[in-house]
């Protein structure tokens, strides 16, 4: 395909540029309706009783004191749920509310409608819930001893016996990480007045939505509309059910609109967050540094509902190695179930934990070798036509691993720094730290990830491109979560049609069918490919309509001729096209694990730049370069907006962000003590792009996002390590790690 | 009770419970609902007004004590001309992304200009550590707010503004 | 809920005699988290932004209602730097020297300051005034000596202040962080060494045994320095919990308050 497809008039706004979104303007002024600005006339609020403890038996719901509160309008609980009284993507194991038991801090017993956010905030705390106490499963060893798995992934690849010289071992802790999208959780369902709803909720796939809702609230699927949402931000979050449920089942039983939003604190224990992991690693390499055999075990914290642990394991198990040729591995890769809050999608989905685990352990292997870390990792760089060395997939697609390692290895490092001014310094204006207390280090990490579903699912995008006088109009159930797909899928229509004149209009589950989830990287390839096909197919009619050979802003030419105006050419109707697009089919894996289980691949390497204070174990990342495979850039600004962001992310987590877990009770939640990096903390970025064009993304572009928060977390800590000279096995790294003698720092995980 | 104040120039009145904060009076009484919650703790500036010629996060403000005050929020920045220089350069730098920390930044970076329109990178990146980003990691949003320094010096001054590049130290 | 708004220091007075158990409003940033919290619902507020006397700063007279964002450009290093340390640009336009002492956070900001300095909390009700030096005005985590109809009126330093002083602050994020450990050193042309650390004892502490041997030494030597760091860290008490551990602020308190020190000892 190609990307020269200009009339005479060349396209505004197409692929390559970085034209601006085009919700920042209503974003700016504050006009943008996000899904807590939603109001319906007549609404009811709604509020949720939780259980604050980890674990225990349900003796009793007493709502009578709650019901009999004036502006209360009804109370419910999982008794009341009107269909199937479970939820999840694909496994339903989750309760809508709780049932015979509280499985994890936080977990919701029964939903609330009231006038007002206060009653009905009062009447869910006058539920009377009588609760017997259990002990919570927290442990992880404890969880796979006794049996409570999710999901075992094996990989069995090469030969057993087969052992290098070199050897290297670590036993590595991810904590768990929540994604805290800025935008809590909020949601608005309104009643159809036919036993119909609409319903607006946080959602990353709405149709993933619509298929467990229409079976929680026993309504056919067209019954059901699940709206397009307006999210601040999702990273993963968004991705199971959080609110949707309840408020449909009280809009339902009141037959009036409900609203309901979360507090920060709820919003902690309302979404996802990233598995917390315990992971054990062997490397074994011959004298010149390439790895010979790889063993590991991973276990993952699910928390007590499956959710998308499945695919989640399935994903930290086939990326356990890296990016690395190697014919020899064994990986058992364990999601476990356990009282911790539920786990599920966060940025990088699985890829993040042994990318954490398989750099630091090829640091290791690079030390015992006495060989550079970036020397290293290019020999054994994963090319296209080596083998995935999990799975065994031979690489089809581009896959510049050695090309994002030599581009980051090439930026100039920062200059060594030498001024006193404390936003310079570790601690900032904290002033704990001069500078001459300070060391430099720095670290390299390589990540890949997978794009798109994998392991046989069917994976498809649909979009409708109509074209009509005042121009184009992309129709697509994709959610757009601030990632800025709507900006690319305009561009991909502008540069495929010829036309400037672009929108997107985000359907309803009633409208138009699947476009899948917002997540795995795959939007710009899937949705980005529909609309290619679509608007293809639209520019091939129009040309045919009126005998053309070109169309642009003007309309449709013959030779130097305008035939019709875009006015004149959809004079007897729009010209459209819908288009179901879906990747080619991967396999399910073998009991080895074996098999072409993945679409395509991304790579990104990050080198960080570190100032430590090691008396004080305290950091500041000073800069932080970065080798990104894209494919090809569809629009560069904000390609290096998902870079920046994305580091920031992966930095959070080397360094502050952790969900302190007490025997399942959360600690810190809220904001003041889950810190997420401030505008001091988040460091200057410096940005390779490497385009070698995918065969089969729209333009060769590729996904990308998940990539720039991999491998910057392995990155840091390297950085720390070579600063310090510590271990550094568990992010993210607290300052006690630093400066204290054991790496646990006497606190629990 | 009835509290009355004054918005973005405009004299308002609302009826306010005693838990209520300027937040939550500006989102459901008055309907401006540019200010976002998002963690009702002053943690991450995404409720940022002016309040009285300060800038302060809106839902640490109780309701009842702001009779009498001038606020400012985001909903009075732009104008018929147009949007706001901080605004536009928001746009146009790609600061945006999922825009919840937005309106909140918009604020805060409008106050800084006014105060100190020579801010530094590093200044500016103190100033706004207030306000907290989940999307961007704040690179577009530092070239944001020092473009629109930038034009707003140039069109004082024509001769260009210092080039201040951010620090690699 | 009641709200008083009063104008001057007697309607304030008045009303706070006449409703003993209103809560008291300055800036709001700690009472308005409870609020939003649903933790808190007062039935009586007393909204003190509006009284001028409270913002008096003059001749060692702090006003309980000065902002940290008027102590970022005041006269005392030391109070200009921990002011800069607290919260946001936000938090600092509000929040109140007076709140901060109200709050006794065992890590509030302007504590080790005022510990250090010796500062006397000047409290006014409709019948007078008195003033508790600080130790008797902090008296456990979150508990002050304040008594119904009190209010905070501001804090009075003594007549000399040191010219060298200097604060402090860790925390794991490069702003708007909370206190791990928080420490003021103040050092007095003859050597005479006063120091105050934070997030480290249920309440503000001073350590007065390191005091001694930093005030015994006109030039500390490298020896002395390391005998200091070790007597601060063994007079800490502090304890674990989500921000840091027991070992880690005993060990950083050392640390910080022989860097502040050195901070005061550097010509």
């Amino acid at each position: 395909m190609s990307d020269t497809l200009t009339g005479r008039r060349s396209v505004r706004g197409g692929v390559g540029t970085s034209v601006p979104r085009p919700d920042a303007t209503p974003k700016v002024t504050g006009d943008f309706e996000f899904l807590g600005d939603m109001h319906a006339d007549g609404m009811l609020w709604g509020a949720t009783r939780r259980a604050w403890v980890p674990h225990a038996r349900i003796v009793q719901v007493d709502a009578d004191a709650a019901l009999a509160m004036p502006g209360v309008h009804a109370v419910l609980t999982q008794d009341d749920v009107p269909g199937h009284r479970y939820q999840g993507q694909a496994v339903t194991d989750q309760p809508v509310l709780a049932e015979g038991e509280i499985r994890y801090w936080g977990e919701p017993v029964a939903i609330v409608a009231a006038d007002d956010p206060e009653t009905a905030r009062l009447a869910a705390d006058a539920i009377v819930v009588d609760l017997e106490e259990l002990d919570p499963l927290t442990d992880l060893e404890a969880a796979l001893e006794r049996g409570e798995i999710f999901r075992h992934v094996p990989v069995r690849r090469g030969n057993p016996d087969l052992h290098g010289e070199v050897v290297v071992e670590g036993t590595y802790i991810t904590s768990t990480e929540d994604p805290a999208p800025l935008g809590t959780e909020a949601g608005l369902a309104i009643p159809d007045g036919t036993g119909g709803v609409d319903l607006w909720g946080p959602t990353q796939w709405v149709h993933i939505d619509l298929k467990q809702l229409a079976a929680c609230l026993a309504l056919a699927p067209d019954q059901v509309r699940v709206q397009p949402c307006r999210l601040g931000g999702a990273f993963g979050s968004r991705e199971d059910l959080s609110l949707q449920t309840h408020i449909g089942m009280l809009a339902l039983r009141v037959d009036r609109p409900v609203k309901m939003v979360y507090d920060r604190t709820e919003s902690f224990v309302g979404h996802v967050k990233r598995h917390g992991s315990l992971m054990h690693y062997r490397h074994e390499a011959d004298r010149d540094g390439r790895l010979v055999r790889v063993d590991a075990r991973i276990l993952l914290d699910g928390g007590p509902y499956q959710l998308t642990s499945n695919a989640v394991i399935a994903n930290s198990t086939y990326f356990a190695v890296g990016p690395y040729r190697c014919d020899n591995v064994t990986v058992d890769g364990y999601a476990l179930r356990t009282n911790n809050p539920p786990s599920g999608a966060m940025r990088g989905f699985g890829s993040n934990q042994p990318c954490f685990a398989a750099e630091s352990q090829m640091d290791r292997l690079a030390d015992a070798l006495g060989l550079d870390p970036v020397e290293l990792r290019l020999r054994n760089a994963l090319r296209p036509g080596d083998q995935l060395a999990t799975t065994g997939q031979v690489i089809e697609e581009p896959l510049p691993t050695d090309e994002v390692i030599r581009s980051v290895a090439s930026i100039p490092l920062p200059d060594d720094g030498s001024d006193d001014d404390p936003r310079h310094l570790p601690g900032g204006t904290g002033l704990t730290t001069p500078r001459d207390r300070v060391v430099r280090g720095v670290g390299f990490a390589v990540g890949i990830k997978n794009l798109e579903f994998s392991e046989g699912f069917d994976d498809n995008a649909e979009a409708r491109v109509v074209l009509t006088g005042d121009g184009a109009v992309v129709h697509t159930a994709a959610i757009e979560v601030g990632q800025g797909l709507v900006t690319v899928l305009e561009q991909i229509a502008r540069s495929t049609l010829g036309v400037s004149q672009v929108r997107v209009a985000f359907d309803h589950t009633g409208q138009i069918g699947s476009a899948g989830s917002t997540s795995a990287s795959r939007q710009t390839q899937m949705a980005g490919n529909a609309v290619l096909e679509a608007a293809t197919a639209v520019r091939e009619l129009a040309l045919a309509r009126v005998g053309g050979d070109d169309l642009d802003d003007d309309g449709v030419w013959r030779g130097d001729t305008l035939v019709a105006s875009l006015a004149e050419l959809t004079a007897e109707g729009p010209i459209e096209q819908h288009v179901d697009y879906h990747h080619r089919p991967t396999d399910e894996p073998d009991e080895a694990g074996q098999g072409n289980l993945h679409v395509d691949f991304c790579v990104a390497a990050h080198r960080a730049v570190v100032d430590v204070d090691p008396d004080l174990g305290l950091v500041r990342v000073v800069e932080i370069a970065i080798g990104q495979d894209v494919g090809r850039a569809m629009n560069p600004q904000q390609l290096l907006g998902q870079i920046e962001g994305g580091i920031a992310q992966g930095l959070g987590h080397a360094v502050m962000e952790e969900v302190v877990l007490d025997r399942g009770v959360i600690r810190n939640a809220s904001f003041t003590d889950y810190l997420l990096p401030t505008c001091l903390d988040a460091p200057h970025v410096e940005a390779i792009l490497i385009e070698q064009p995918s065969s089969w993304g729209p333009f060769g572009a590729k996904g990308m996002a998940e990539l720039p928060t991999m491998s910057a977390t392995p990155a840091v800590v390297a950085a720390i390590r070579a600063a310090t000279g510590r271990p550094l096995t568990r992010v993210p790294v607290r300052p006690e790690d630093i400066v204290a003698p054991d790496d646990t720092g006497g606190r629990a995980r | 009770m009835i509290v009355t104040l004054e918005v973005n120039g405009e004299p308002r009145s609302a009826e306010v419970a005693g838990w209520e904060s300027l937040l939550w009076v500006l989102r459901e009484r008055l309907g401006l609902l540019g200010a976002k919650d998002a963690c009702l703790q002053g943690e991450c500036g995404s409720c940022s007004v002016m309040l009285d010629g300060a800038l302060v996060c809106a839902c640490l403000v109780m309701a009842a004590d702001v009779e009498g005050a001038q606020v400012s929020t985001v909903e009075g920045l732009a104008s018929r001309a147009g949007l706001h220089p901080v605004q536009r350069s928001f746009v146009d730098e790609g600061a945006v992304q999922c825009g919840y920390c937005t309106p909140g930044l918009v604020v805060a970076t409008a106050h800084l200009l006014d105060e100190r329109p020579d801010a530094s990178h590093d200044d500016i990146r103190e100033a706004l550590s207030g306000n907290l980003c989940r999307c961007t990691g704040y690179g577009a949003l530092v070239r944001a707010v020092a473009a629109a320094r930038d034009a707003a010096a140039t069109a004082i001054d024509p001769a260009p503004a210092d080039g201040d590049s951010e620090d690699r130290s | 809920m009641l709200i008083e708004r009063p104008q001057d220091l007697p309607e304030a007075l008045e009303g706070i005699g006449g409703s003993p158990h209103a809560v008291l409003l300055a800036g709001g940033t700690d009472l308005m988290v409870e609020v939003n919290l649903a933790h808190r619902r007062p039935e009586a507020v007393i909204a003190l932004r509006r009284v001028d006397d409270l913002q008096t700063w003059e001749d060692g007279f702090i006003g309980a209602g000065v902002t940290y964002a008027r102590m970022e450009t005041g006269p005392l290093p030391a109070l200009a730097e921990l002011a800069r340390t607290v919260g946001s640009p936000q938090i600092r336009a509000v929040g109140t020297i007076g709140g901060n002492l109200g709050t006794a956070s065992p890590a509030g900001d302007t504590l080790p300051f005022l510990a250090a300095i010796d500062a006397e909390v000047v409290l006014g009700s409709r019948d007078g005034q008195r003033r508790l030096p600080w130790h008797e005005f902090l008296v456990g985590p979150k508990q002050t000596a304040l008594t119904p109809g009190e209010v905070i009126l501001g804090v009075q330093l003594p007549d000399h202040i040191p010219a060298r002083q200097a604060f402090a602050k860790i925390g794991t994020r490069q702003a708007m962080v909370i206190a791990t450990v928080n420490c003021c050193v103040l050092r007095d042309d003859d050597g005479t060494t006063r120091v105050a650390m934070g997030a480290v004892a249920p309440t503000v502490m001073r350590p007065r045994e390191a005091e001694r041997l930093a005030s015994s030494e006109p030039r500390p030597s490298q020896a002395a320095l390391d005998e200091f760091q070790r007597l601060v860290s063994a007079e800490v008490a502090p304890i674990s919990d989500h921000r840091a551990t027991e070992q880690y602020r005993r060990h950083a308190a050392g640390v910080l308050a022989r860097r502040t020190l050195e901070r005061c000892l550097t010509p």
